[in-house]
């Protein structure tokens, strides 16, 4: 029992990052119905602003909980930046040609990022400053262990960074549902994810709104950068490959262009993924399939669901 | 000449051009002229890509089907192939070279190495393809890509064939095979978009539900055009292996399989030629780069070759970003283009061109009118 509940903490914690990057997958493609495989690099490149933001700043060798949340903000307006800027210039003069040239275009952007920071920061891992560390004058009840753990029952614990990135996600999870669902801007977005062309004839500036979708779907994969690193302190260039496709994998899972989808997809693949390496010994799935995992998951659904688990498949009408 | 003279001069022609590359590409060379190892292993290298891509065409340009798992079934095919030569081939080898001498015994050992690898390429595009298919566009790539990734990774679990430390492979493969198999990709392919089947994949990627309608079973031919792909792609698969001698997984992540959509992106969708042309450009282009100088710039060095995937991609942007259709689009280059310069005769005009035309736009100069007024 206190294994299982171990490997649910453990399973949400990288479950909630790879809904964090797959919003950004499933905005996009709502949008645009493009694959932005560009977007796991964002990821990585959220990672790096963090990175050297905390050193450029003097945050590595004194951590708090203030200066975390500058690194985290910092890096998110940099890859929102760096997000629009892509679409701005790879991604919109080929909007009205084929899908498949934009995804060209998407894999060249993927593989320009990738090999501008091998080339510019070499392909060594870096460790990630812990940037975490909770006030003094919190009372001694709520200040976790040397380990930085808390003990829930048995030998279950949950560490703090675990706790942040859940409690993180969650946040931004709602800030982004009140953008979409309470703002001007998110009912823009909404528009325009149904019909571009009609929301352009009422007036939307479907560009801005476009841009807009880029900076808020970068911004968000960049936290899941900060946030991880601040779980597995190591960050390199190509980081973003199979985290992104993963992550891909999941907003497919929950419905491609659905934003619940997209976290129930993640926490989905998170958690099992998870439950092979810890459990799949037992039933004789060796740990070096973790990452079949995901691929085998999204296959078995769309066999029986072919739009995902809360996509709903729209009739083709002649 | 009747036809059948035509086709066995283009044989025997293809199979000397074949046989004299092959022999440049030997040690000693041809009457002093040789290809250098570092040119050869590139001109391999393209011959491999371009069955890939024209196969990869079948699917992707002229059926419309978006599959992005070429990788896997090369792998496939890659992987059977070396398991049947390393375990089985070298026993049937020496019996055979016992009775026909060693040359014939490799080629026969060899051509059943890649008779197995496109039948296990082509059983898997059957199990692969009859579910996946029934999905539509960005669902069918994901799947096909995750298809690959699972071949991957499970291959990458059998010690059999090596695993995690790879796999030591007889380097039976020579220009001869891989050129003559890219030959023989090109003509199958053409064949069969010519034919009525090649009619049915290209109504149904113009439209699914019309071509549905028209009587087509589009599900039937979709499945035909995925496995005749993947079976091409095991060939490449079995070529490539007993080429570079030592396989491992890393050689068919998914980027393999990306490389090969932007060959046929780039090259134009739906076209032939336009397939060879992009295998050629996206695998010689990283070699040039490669010699890229170092250069002094604005008092720092400036290592290019350093930089030559940053240039690569930013190339690769570059051409989409000014031909999005791909450099030949649905267009095939051959000879007919030469034909075409040629002034039409008189009275050839397509049916309806000279009809339906607004009397308000009868003086103004049309598309062909202006043609012709260049041509003149």
């Amino acid at each position: 029992m206190d294994t299982f509940v171990q490997q649910l903490i453990n399973g949400l914690t990288i479950g909630f990052i790879y809904a964090l990057i797959a919003l950004g997958y499933t905005m996009v493609y709502g949008i645009l119905r493009l694959i932005n495989f560009a977007h796991g690099d964002i990821y990585m490149v959220g990672a790096f602003s963090g990175y050297f933001l905390a050193y450029q700043l003097g945050l590595a060798s004194e951590p708090s909980l203030l200066g975390l949340g500058a690194v985290l903000i910092g890096a998110m307006i940099m890859a929102a930046i760096v997000g629009m800027t892509i679409e701005r210039f790879a991604y919109r003069p080929l909007r009205k040609y084929a899908r498949m040239t934009t995804l060209i275009a998407a894999i060249g952007v993927s593989l320009f990022i990738e090999y501008l920071f091998v080339a510019r920061f070499g392909n060594a891992p870096r460790s990630f400053p812990q940037l975490l560390k909770l006030p003094g004058w919190l009372p001694q009840a709520l200040q976790p262990d040397q380990n930085g753990n808390y003990r829930l029952f048995g030998r279950a614990t949950i560490s703090i960074v675990q706790m942040l990135i859940i409690f993180v996600s969650i946040l931004l999870m709602l800030i982004l549902q009140w953008i979409i669902y309470r703002t001007k801007l998110g009912t823009a977005m909404r528009a325009v994810s149904f019909n571009l062309n009609s929301a352009k004839l009422m007036g939307i500036n479907t560009d801005m709104i476009i841009a807009f979708t880029f900076a808020l779907g970068s911004s968000l994969a960049a936290a899941g950068g900060v946030l991880t690193a601040q779980y597995n302190p190591t960050i390199y260039p190509l980081m973003g490959i199979i985290t992104g496709l993963k992550a891909f994998v999941a907003a497919v899972l929950g419905g491609i262009g659905n934003i619940p989808g997209a976290v129930l997809g993640g926490l989905l693949i998170g958690m099992a993924e998870t439950f092979v390496v810890g459990y799949g010994q037992n039933i004789g799935i060796p740990s070096t399939y973790r990452d079949a995992v995901a691929f085998s998951i999204l296959i078995l659904v769309l066999l029986f669901r072919p739009a995902g688990l809360l996509g709903s498949t729209v009739q083709e009408k002649v | 000449m009747p036809t059948f003279v035509k086709r066995i001069v283009g044989a025997v022609v293809i199979i000397l051009l074949l046989y004299f590359v092959y022999m440049m590409m030997s040690e000693e060379g041809l009457f002093g002229f040789g290809i250098g190892a570092y040119p050869a292993d590139v001109l391999m290298l393209i011959f491999v890509n371009i069955i890939l891509a024209v196969s990869l065409n079948l699917i992707n340009g002229f059926t419309g089907q978006f599959s992005i798992g070429h990788a896997g079934f090369m792998a496939i095919g890659a992987y059977t192939s070396a398991y049947t030569t390393v375990y089985h081939g070298q026993h049937l080898e020496r019996w055979l070279a016992a009775s026909i001498g060693e040359t014939p015994a490799i080629a026969i050992v060899f051509l059943i190495a890649i008779l197995v690898g496109a039948l296990a390429a082509a059983t898997m595009g059957l199990i692969v393809g009859i579910p996946s298919l029934r999905l539509r566009g960005d669902y069918l790539a994901i799947v096909t890509l995750g298809f690959a990734e699972i071949i991957r990774i499970v291959i990458l679990n059998i010690d059999v064939v090596g695993g995690a430390t790879g796999f030591s492979v007889p380097g039976y493969s020579n220009f001869i095979w891989v050129g003559g198999f890219a030959i023989i990709t090109i003509i199958v392919i053409r064949n069969i978009v010519r034919s009525d089947m090649g009619r049915a994949l290209i109504s149904i990627r113009e439209d699914e539900l019309a071509s549905e309608a028209m009587g087509i079973n589009t599900t039937r031919y979709k499945v035909i055009a995925f496995v005749i792909s993947s079976s091409f792609a095991g060939v490449a698969g079995v070529l490539f292996a007993h080429y570079k001698k030592f396989l491992h997984t890393n050689d068919f992540q998914f980027i393999r399989s990306f490389e090969v959509i932007i060959m046929i992106v780039l090259g134009g969708m739906g076209s032939i030629t336009g397939s060879i042309l992009g295998a050629i450009v996206i695998t010689v282009l990283p070699e040039l780069l490669r010699q890229l100088p170092t250069i002094n710039l604005f008092g720092s060095t400036v290592n290019f070759a350093d930089l030559r995937l940053v240039i690569y991609a930013l190339l690769l942007i570059g051409i989409i970003l000014t031909r999005p259709q791909g450099v030949l689009g649905h267009h095939e280059f051959g000879l007919n283009w030469l034909k075409r310069a040629q002034k039409r005769p008189e009275g050839d005009e397509p049916i309806g061109a000279s009809k339906g035309v607004p009397i308000a736009e009868r003086d103004a100069p049309t598309a062909d009118s202006a043609k012709e007024a260049k041509n003149q």
